[in-house]
């Protein structure tokens, strides 16, 4: 048998048993997370051995969730015998679940392979324990997205809820990292709740919770709205959309660094999962003005993530509110594909979806990278505050260059990934004024503009965060004893940023991936050029785009000139210090600052915030600035709605009395007046 | 593709090379005759390459290989972006490699690279740069895709070699739509290439420059290169005015053989030449604006390019 036919026989065998394999997978993370629980301190057992193999299953996952993408690959479900008596488990892997399958082994795999090099013993939490926790996320994570009842996602759903949880305190004993869980456990179940009770209003009264029931289930336009704008808050609290984006600054530089590229990169992908599941499989019509709505509600997000994210002086902060900026483009993709596909413009609705699917995947690589690398700078300097890195790009050569594609890759920038995705998302925008509502398609170009905007301020941000941590020169005397990371985690960190050139090179095989998913959902999907590393998403004449091409032709380009100038030029170099116009001297504390970086963006955008600064008067002869930034929302509605539960549990405590003869009387009352009810 | 094409594209691209510095010059030229000063010669800025190129480069002791490489990716996707724009004909083999969306996103990349590299030494100077300068670069981008969007909806494409097809099949009417849309683009244009409401291109005041800081810490061969890639920017830019509001002249689909590609070259240069002292005639008339005037003055090319959109949607012209 030659090569090619074994490929084609093995991926036909792979495929025919896609699900048990993916269940064989799903079970081997818990395996491996229950083995650590034998020698839980040893970190050379737990890191070496167990999250190396976790690694190879998470490899495992990608393969056989992109197997559930090919052509030919039927829908498989499977009722595992597990669950409660009435209520078994229902798994159905489908191209939407295989996607997200894809994503979540192929981040999953670049993590655990960082984490098995990064996890240190002595720092919190026992290194068996972590294990556990982390396998148990990564499963509950695989589950929720194979899960086919409302039971079953909302145990897999609660079971990454608690799991992450327990991640993110796994240093608790800082009262700030407790406070930041609570807030996560807090928006975490208010999200849950209103899943749930989306589910609820979904099964439409056959009160049967498999997905099945919930297809063919047929709502009023009311309650089918209702369910959607309870998905909607439910994952929308869970991905960070702006206004329930407030756990998502805590708890991201809380957490563990590889825990935080999991939770940016993969968990809140699960709540795109969910959105898309819902609104796109389980509900049988979709109205346009849903797809307005979550466009605004996306930009808006999108805008405020990145106005927040460049005033930020926490590195991981700053990453946290560029992950609230993504999901905002994420979900403007979405509402632009439930816009379309209500106005019947289907294959519109396919190009838009598949922008926010391709984002969705390359969120995953480039934020995981971008995360892993502040670990590994948060490892070597022990410092997390921007004002005191710097110059890192010569201590830390790979995790800088590696960082790198990162930066430019998320600062969306051509030949790499996070320009694809942002491109398709602009051409889908091209396409608004075909939308058959005055007003509207006059209002969503607009939208471009913002959608632009937000994209060129993520490169404002992203050259901020690099430009300060890893270029000029080292602002504090320690940063000179910085060391590179070890080969583990340049290995972890290498994967990611080999996906986000792959995808950035040619797009088409991302393309190709959301079209299987559009192709499913939507019954369309977008043409592709024929040779593989062109995308001509409607036709040639309109748009195309190579990747390939481009980083060849600036490959090209740069090596010539290279040699032209090596050739006809002597190439004499002579170093100095630096010229800096002459100024006599000069310390590292005169670069900009973070603080500097902010302040275009606190001039232009002041509107954003709510700020208290201390401004020395010329006279002080210890001058001090200070600059305190607030969220205007968290005022706005959090601590209101905390007040008014504070109000509300004073007015029910009057119950709690604290004598016996009365707590007797509420129980006798409350008889009385069921028997009433009943008789 | 016949040899024709390939030589015409190889042509186009050795072309904007060659008369990027020429085109910096006139303008220098124009604004010196129209401010009563002696002009410089027209190929000063030739020799001012050449004595670059001679130098010795003198490097800061701890510049980093980025600082190192960027000039040369800096010249790379300025040539890459010459090869694409129509300049002469539009049927070019690397037309399709990227749509006009494409290449904002190639300035970008540009521009983020030299800020990075502006921040690499970690000079005062070179970092107030790099900031000032990705500021102005979020600022211009949203007017620029509105510009872009008014020319979608006009000839259904973002191409730029089908919109001229598409443009000089149609018919020679201008559209109000359009003209509004040229004069946001001039006002980026402006913005984009450190001309002068935004930046002074001659300023020797280091705390007023957004370019010219960024580029402080270049000496020798890597400041030939950065010079010479923002003349060509400047070119690029030109260009893809021509190619959105003036395509008279390009070489058009099918329209193969000397003649159309003699035509294409005088026009071309006609429209440089035009267009350099055009160029020259604004900054000459304007002022310097402060630095966080800067928004406003994007905003309004911003507000130009959706007024040109909502022309376009409201009347249909």
């Amino acid at each position: 048998m030659n090569l090619s036919s074994w490929t084609s026989w093995s991926i036909q065998a792979l495929s025919r048993n896609d699900l048990a394999l993916l269940l064989t997978c799903v079970l081997s993370w818990l395996i491996l997370g229950v083995v650590a629980l034998v020698r839980p301190h040893s970190v050379r057992f737990v890191a070496h051995v167990l999250f190396p193999v976790g690694a190879l299953v998470g490899l495992g996952v990608a393969l056989l969730g992109g197997i559930a993408l090919t052509a030919g690959h039927a829908v498989q479900i499977v009722v595992l015998p597990l669950g409660l008596p009435d209520l078994p488990f229902h798994v159905r892997l489908d191209p939407l679940s295989g996607f997200f399958l894809l994503l979540l082994g192929v981040a999953g795999a670049g993590i655990s392979t960082f984490a098995a090099g990064y996890f240190r013993s002595g720092e919190g939490t026992a290194p068996g324990l972590l294990c556990l926790q982390y396998h148990i996320f990564l499963a509950s994570m695989a589950a929720v997205v194979l899960a086919d009842d409302a039971y079953f996602f909302m145990v897999a759903w609660e079971t990454m809820a608690l799991s992450s949880y327990f991640l993110v305190t796994s240093q608790h004993r800082i009262p700030e990292i407790r406070r930041a869980g609570f807030l996560y456990l807090l928006m975490a179940h208010v999200g849950a709740i209103c899943i749930l009770l989306s589910f609820g209003v979904l099964q439409g009264g056959s009160w049967q919770f498999t997905f099945d029931a919930m297809r063919s289930a047929r709502l009023t336009p009311l309650w089918a709205s209702t369910a959607f704008l309870l998905a909607l808050l439910g994952f929308g609290a869970k991905a960070g959309l702006v206004p329930m984006h407030v756990w998502l600054p805590e708890a991201h530089p809380a957490a563990p660094s590889p825990v935080s590229a999991m939770m940016s990169g993969m968990m809140l992908k699960t709540a795109v999962y969910g959105l898309l599941r819902i609104s796109f499989d389980l509900l049988h019509v979709r109205f346009w003005q849903w797809g307005v709505l979550m466009i605004a509600l996306g930009l808006f997000s999108g805008l405020f993530g990145a106005i927040f994210a460049a005033v930020q002086t926490d590195m991981k902060r700053l990453l946290a509110y560029s992950s609230i900026e993504n999901i905002g483009l994420i979900f403007t993709g979405i509402g632009l594909a439930i816009l379309f596909e209500a106005s019947n413009l289907r294959l519109f609705a396919a190009l838009a979806l598949s922008a926010a699917l391709i984002h969705a995947l390359n969120h995953a690589l480039f934020k995981s990278l971008l995360f892993l690398a502040t670990g590994s700078v948060l490892h070597a300097t022990k410092q997390r505050s921007l004002g005191k890195l710097g110059g890192l790009i010569r201590r830390m050569p790979w995790v800088a260059s590696l960082a790198l594609v990162g930066t430019l890759s998320i600062a969306g920038l051509p030949p790499l990934n996070g320009f694809v995705s942002e491109w398709l998302l602009l051409q889908s925008f091209l396409f608004t004024p075909q939308v058959p509502h005055a007003f509207i398609n006059m209002l969503i170009p607009l939208g471009a503009a913002a959608l632009a905007l937000t994209v060129a301020l993520a490169a404002y941000v992203m050259v901020k965060f690099y430009g300060v941590i890893f270029l000029g020169q080292p602002r504090e005397p320690s940063l000179v004893h910085a060391h590179d990371a070890n080969w583990l985690e340049r290995l972890g960190l290498g994967w990611l940023a080999f996906g986000c050139i792959l995808i950035g090179v040619l797009p088409q095989l991302a393309l190709r991936a959301a079209g299987a998913v559009t192709g499913k959902l939507l019954g369309q999907s977008v043409k592709l050029g024929s040779p593989v590393w062109w995308i001509t998403p409607i036709a040639p004449e309109q748009a195309s785009y190579s990747g390939l091409y481009l980083l060849a032709g600036i490959a090209g380009v740069v090596s010539v000139t290279y040699l032209l100038v090596r050739i006809l030029t002597h190439g004499r170099v002579r170093r100095t210090a630096s010229w800096d116009c002459g100024y006599p001297w000069q310390t590292s504390r005169m670069q900009d600052t973070a603080e500097g970086f902010g302040q275009p963006i606190r001039h232009m955008f002041g509107a954003f915030f709510r700020m208290e600064r201390d401004l020395p008067s010329p006279s002080d002869i210890a001058p001090r600035y200070r600059i305190h930034i607030e969220d205007r929302l968290w005022r706005a509605i959090y601590l209101p709605i905390a007040r008014g539960v504070e109000r509300l549990a004073d007015v029910v405590s009057v119950l709690q009395g604290g004598r016996l003869a009365i707590y007797l009387l509420y129980s006798f009352l409350t008889l009385l007046s069921l028997l009433a009810f009943v008789l | 593709m016949s040899g024709f094409t390939i030589f015409r594209q190889f042509g186009e691209v050795v072309l904007g090379i060659g008369i990027a510095p020429l085109f910096a010059g006139w303008i220098a030229q124009c604004r010196a005759w129209l401010q009563n000063r002696s002009a410089p010669p027209l190929l000063q800025p030739y020799r001012m390459l050449r004595k670059l190129f001679n130098k010795d480069a003198a490097l800061a002791t701890d510049a980093s290989a980025l600082f190192r490489t960027t000039p040369y990716v800096l010249f790379g996707t300025m040539v890459l972006a010459a090869a694409i724009i129509p300049s002469l004909g539009t049927d070019l083999p690397l037309a399709r490699v990227a749509d006009a969306i494409a290449l904002i996103g190639l300035f970008a990349t540009a521009r983020v690279s030299l800020a990075l590299a502006a921040m690499d030494i970690g000079t005062a100077f070179g970092t107030l740069g790099a900031r000032r300068e990705m500021m102005i670069g979020f600022l211009a981008e949203p007017a620029l895709l509105m510009v872009l969007f008014n020319a979608f909806l006009l000839f259904g494409s973002t191409s730029l070699s089908n919109l001229v097809d598409a443009y000089s099949a149609r018919r020679t009417v201008i559209d109000p739509s359009v003209i509004f849309a040229a004069i946001a683009f001039l006002m980026v244009l402006l913005a984009e290439n450190a001309r002068i409401p935004i930046d002074n291109p001659a300023t020797h005041l280091e705390l007023t420059m957004i370019h010219e800081a960024m580029v402080l810490e270049y000496s020798a061969r890597h400041l030939a290169l950065v010079e010479w890639a923002s003349s060509l920017k400047l070119f690029n830019y030109a260009c893809i005015g021509f190619a959105l509001f003036l395509p008279w002249g390009i070489a058009t689909h099918g329209a193969d053989g000397g003649r159309a590609l003699l035509l294409a070259v005088t026009a071309l240069m006609t429209k440089l030449a035009i267009a350099g002292a055009a160029l020259a005639l604004i900054e000459s008339l304007s002022a310097k604006v402060r630095i966080f005037r800067a928004p406003e003055y994007l905003a309004m090319a911003f507000l130009l390019a959706v007024l040109g959109l909502l022309v376009h949607l409201l009347l249909g012209a």
